[in-house]
């Protein structure tokens, strides 16, 4: 069987081209009575030169850049940092289940959070997002500790299974705090449930340093994850050191991780299926597979985040409802599809 | 005479029962010594001790360097090793899998020089892979991906190359395919070649040297025929053999019954 080997300029392009897509449909789509027309021009008008009346009141103009365009720009972010770290955590751990979630590092970044907002930071605050981190990462650790001292010859089945435990435990304990202070109640319910409304462009300001330092690192190791992907000993043979390689990339991807779940919730799903549906159309390669996950996770998160403005409007979905609603039977596809060759 | 590779007391531990008490070896450059035992005598983990992947104490020297000291990139220019049960990720075809045997000469955070395809595309040649070059290697046979296996360790382009059983999957003919090409290889380029091999009569005609591990000791060391008798192998393997002194060295052949090949 060979494999067909798709073009990566002409794979990059597409989904490209299809991100610019979502971002205008995120831009043109909304209750707020925005006219898609109003919008196009008012978004021509900010071009250099270009000087059109759009017709769009002050109040509207304020929704539209202050409400609106934050908030598919943060959308993007999210969708394409979940996408990028799932990709690194199967890569590192050589699983193809490995993903925020099943890692704890989502959980222990809720864990965070929490007790970050029952001290008295609010939701957005600069607090929240290192207590999210240190969460994320403290689970993540424990996770990866408790793998290793089990041992034994089934290292990536162990490894999920002390993410589950690790991931009980933190959300037992936030639990815990949410009923002592059921004034935070609400609020970290609803972060719970994944939800991406945004106070202007805080939100975005907020998370973009540690994403922006999050993908730099991951993108240098884009060959060496390819490397990783023949065991350890073999890794350590061809002159990688993987101890220090998993923990430079699980750090990275735990960083840029924990920065968009404390901002925008648990958002599940997106970590583990994008990949996957990257991978089975364009191969296992890293060089591509990561800026393509990159992509297309904003774009799928984009489009989910339209869905959960619209499908009840004006009620919102959380967008966790709609990214598991989606996810789930896409997940359960890919499964079948692949006949055991994940 | 060059030593490409020695170890002084070389010993190592795992789980702190010993698994090798002191192995003392000296492999001069461009050699071919054959490491031969019985299961579990410690071959593959003199092999993984010798290329710094394990802990151990003692004296390890190899290509001129400290294992234990230098860097995994400044080992893996040096030193290349095909393990016995390689590892296949899903989705990656021979080449690929072959490219990755350029890793240590690849800047840490590049990716392959026009140089370094040269280097894959012409071992894909010696080893006759052209045309497996662009399949899935989970999709290859056994004898296929070992030499898939054996062309990554050669893209590394190593001085001295350690094999753990390299033709243990072949069936006799690719056996000898296999073994010819090393040896080949070796001639030409000054290659020093440390083979971990379970079929003593290979063993003996591409190793010029053999060196007989038992239970983490050396107890033999020598050319094929001082360390291939009839009365060793029993000893050790507690086999029952027939050893014929042929031309192109021992043969040891396996008797149905005590004594019945004499």
């Amino acid at each position: 069987m060979t494999r067909p080997s798709p073009r990566p300029a002409l794979v990059l392009g597409g989904a490209t081209l299809l991100f610019l897509a979502a971002l205008l449909a995120g831009t043109l789509v909304g209750p707020a009575g925005l006219t898609p027309r109003g919008v196009l021009l008012d978004l021509l008008d900010q071009l250099p030169v270009v000087a059109v009346d759009s017709g769009l009141t002050p109040r509207q103009q304020v929704i539209l850049w202050e409400i609106r365009i934050p908030r598919v720009v943060l959308g993007g972010i999210v969708g394409a940092m979940l996408a990028l770290a799932g990709a690194t955590y199967q890569g590192v751990f050589r699983n193809p289940l490995a993903d925020p979630y099943l890692l704890g590092v989502s959980s222990g970044a809720g864990l965070g959070a929490t007790l970050a907002i029952v001290a008295g930071g609010a939701m957005g605050s600069g607090l929240v997002p290192p207590a999210a981190f240190a969460g994320g990462m403290i689970a993540v650790m424990a996770t990866y500790a408790l793998g290793q001292s089990v041992g034994g010859g089934r290292a990536e089945v162990v490894i999920i299974l002390a993410g589950v435990a690790v991931a009980a435990f933190a959300s037992a304990i936030q639990t815990f705090f949410m009923q002592r202070h059921d004034e935070t109640l609400r609020q970290v319910y609803s972060w719970m449930l994944g939800r991406l409304t945004t106070s202007g462009w805080s939100e975005v300001w907020t998370v973009l340093p540690y994403v922006v330092v999050s993908v730099g690192v991951i993108a240098l190791f884009r060959r060496t994850l390819d490397v990783m992907a023949v065991g350890d000993l073999e890794a350590s043979t061809l002159g990688v050191a993987p101890a220090r390689v998993r923990l430079v990339l699980i750090s990275a991807a735990t960083l840029g991780t924990a920065a968009v779940v404390s901002v925008s919730g648990l958002i599940g799903f997106v970590g583990i299926v994008i990949p996957h549906a990257v991978r089975l159309v364009i191969g296992p390669g890293h060089r591509l597979l990561l800026p393509l996950s990159l992509l297309v996770g904003a774009t799928f998160l984009i489009l989910a985040d339209i869905v959960a403005r619209t499908a009840m409007s004006p009620a919102e979905l959380p967008i966790g409802v709609v990214t598991a609603a989606i996810g789930a039977p896409f997940f359960l596809f890919v499964l079948r599809r692949s006949r055991g060759h994940i | 005479m060059t030593v490409a590779l020695s170890c002084r007391g070389l010993r190592v531990s795992r789980d702190r029962s010993p698994v090798l008490h002191g192995i003392d070896l000296t492999v001069p450059t461009g050699a071919w010594i054959s490491l031969v035992g019985p299961n579990g005598s410690g071959k593959t983990t003199l092999l993984h001790a010798l290329a710094g992947l394990i802990p151990s104490a003692g004296h390890v020297e190899i290509g001129g360097l400290s294992p234990r000291r230098a860097g995994r990139r400044k080992i893996a220019r040096t030193v290349a090793m095909m393990p016995q049960r390689p590892i296949v990720p899903e989705g990656v075809t021979a080449r690929e899998l072959i490219r990755l045997g350029r890793t240590p000469h690849i800047p840490r955070f590049g990716t392959e020089s026009p140089r370094d395809d040269e280097v894959v595309e012409h071992v894909i040649d010696r080893l006759g892979l052209r045309d497996l070059a662009s399949r899935t290697a989970t999709t290859l046979s056994g004898g296929e991906l070992q030499r898939v296996v054996l062309g990554r360790s050669l893209a590394q382009e190593p001085r001295v190359l350690l094999l753990d059983e390299p033709t243990s999957a072949l069936d006799i003919g690719h056996q000898q395919q296999v073994l010819d090409l090393v040896d080949s290889m070796r001639r030409e380029t000054g290659l020093t070649v440390v083979a971990a091999m379970h079929d003593l009569t290979s063993a003996a005609h591409y190793g010029e040297r053999l060196v007989l591990l038992d239970r983490g000791r050396l107890i033999a060391d020598g050319t094929p025929g001082e360390v291939l008798t009839v009365e060793r192998v029993a000893r050790v393997y507690g086999a029952r053999v027939e050893v014929l002194g042929r031309r192109d060295g021992p043969a040891v052949l396996p008797l149905r019954e005590p004594g019945a090949g004499t």
